[in-house]
């Protein structure tokens, strides 16, 4: 390292301090510019894996013996009891809503999780999914399909089966299996389940009218 | 000038990144919950550094020495944005594992190391082959770090091995302990301080039995 050096050149020449300036100022310019160039190379290919993911996960929890539409597409935005945006991603056989699928967030026990649910037009369960969690592995993300079966079990189940002070875990109480050494976590599952149930139970009329 | 076997050796080795110099511990211990996790992690951290070691070394005499930092850190950053951007569009499957562990490398104090012991004073080509083995021995140490916290933890080695590699890679997949026996502290945050300094023990006891010196800190490590 010349330390010593530079320090002795910037004694000789002080004007030249601007140097650095530009220096830095000329680097950041070409990298920014190497940077927008890739955006642009990169943003359609980007968007067209987002959707296809979305795709991916909505086709998990809406059969496709359900639609003849494509469902990623076909949209409307909702806000739930408290306020919160919900996209809602519509299922169309003949035109007619066959089902609906829309996020869900539970509290678990290293933050949101987040799943995908889907519900017929009868308000029964198409299916539910994890899509993002930060659950203790081996432990809680047991709610992935990949690593047990426990999430297929919500499938068929609505409001009514079991009844609304059953949709808890059996600890608390409820009908549904906690897992060993982990309860946090499907507490927070099950919650969020009956959450969108009810959601969809105070917004029926909107969720299946077919306009 | 440049010693080759030497800067081969070093990367690997001698003077690896986490084993020996005790660099990039953040990642070293956050991303390896499973030796593919790590070795994800290392491959991605690998091709970073060469590319950015390789323009450091390119650009040196119109760095001063001022201004050479922010310009190491821009230059870092942006070659991590472009592969993270890269992988997204054209290895989305791969990005889909690894794309969580990408914006860390920005905060991994090793490729900035090496860019200011290494690549700001040596030619092109060393400045290229240090980041490329300095990137190989940090993928080694983390996929070291991580198959010993899986198999203790969980009782498998390279579980997913082939969401990351393909499914060519599915007969690595391995399970060495009978399910649900692991020790789950492991794939814990203690796991990883335990098992990376466990890790950095027998790298020296490695080193002392053959005779070599023990460079505590690194021979080449920043002020």
């Amino acid at each position: 390292m010349n330390a010593s050096d530079t320090v002795s050149a910037a004694h000789t020449s002080p004007p030249r301090t601007y140097i650095h300036a530009v220096i830095l100022g000329v680097f950041c310019l070409g990298f920014g510019l190497l940077l927008a160039i890739t955006d642009r190379l990169t943003v359609e290919d980007i968007a067209a894996r987002a959707l296809d993911d979305r795709q991916n996960s909505l086709a998990q929890v809406i059969p496709d013996s359900v639609h003849d539409n494509n469902p990623v597409t076909d949209t409307i935005q909702m806000t739930d009891g408290h306020g919160k945006e919900i996209t809602v991603y519509r299922a169309r056989k003949a035109g007619k809503i066959t089902g609906v699928a829309y996020e869900i967030h539970g509290n678990g026990y290293a933050g949101e999780i987040k799943l995908m649910m889907g519900v017929d037009s009868e308000g029964k369960l198409l299916g539910v999914r994890p899509l993002a969690h930060k659950e203790t592995p081996g432990l809680g993300d047991k709610i992935e399909v990949k690593k047990g079966d426990w999430i297929l079990r919500f499938t068929g189940l609505s409001l009514g089966n079991p009844v609304p002070e059953r949709w808890k875990v059996k600890k608390d109480g409820g009908e549904f299996d906690q897992f060993a050494g982990a309860t946090i976590t499907p507490r927070g599952v099950v919650g969020a389940i009956r959450g969108g149930l009810e959601f969809f139970a105070a917004n029926r009329a909107k969720l299946t009218e077919a306009n | 000038m440049a010693d080759y076997k030497t800067i081969v050796k070093d990367g690997l080795w001698d003077n690896n990144g986490v084993l020996s110099m005790l660099l990039g511990m953040c990642p070293a211990m956050a991303m390896t919950t499973s030796a593919t996790n790590g070795f994800g992690m290392g491959l991605a951290t690998a091709v970073v550094m060469a590319a950015s070691s390789l323009l450091v070394a390119v650009f040196r005499s119109r760095i001063t020495q001022e201004v050479r930092i922010p310009v190491f850190i821009l230059i870092v950053a942006a070659m991590v944005t472009l592969v993270d951007l890269a992988m997204n569009a054209w290895m989305h499957e791969l990005y889909k594992v690894l794309g969580l562990f990408i914006p860390l490398i920005v905060s991994n104090c090793l490729p900035l190391a090496r860019l200011e012991a290494f690549a700001a004073k040596q030619p092109p080509l060393p400045a290229f082959l240090d980041g490329l083995f300095m990137g190989a021995g940090f993928t080694i140490a983390l996929t070291g770090i991580g198959a010993v916290r899986e198999i203790i933890g969980n009782g498998t080695l390279f579980a997913d091995a082939s969401l990351l590699l393909g499914p060519a890679f599915k007969a690595i997949e391995m399970r060495i302990l009978p399910a649900d026996t692991g020790v789950l502290m492991m794939v814990l945050p203690p796991g990883g301080f335990l098992v990376t300094g466990l890790l950095v023990v027998v790298k020296r006891m490695i080193d002392l039995r053959a005779g070599k010196e023990i460079q505590m800190g690194g021979a080449h490590s920043v002020a």
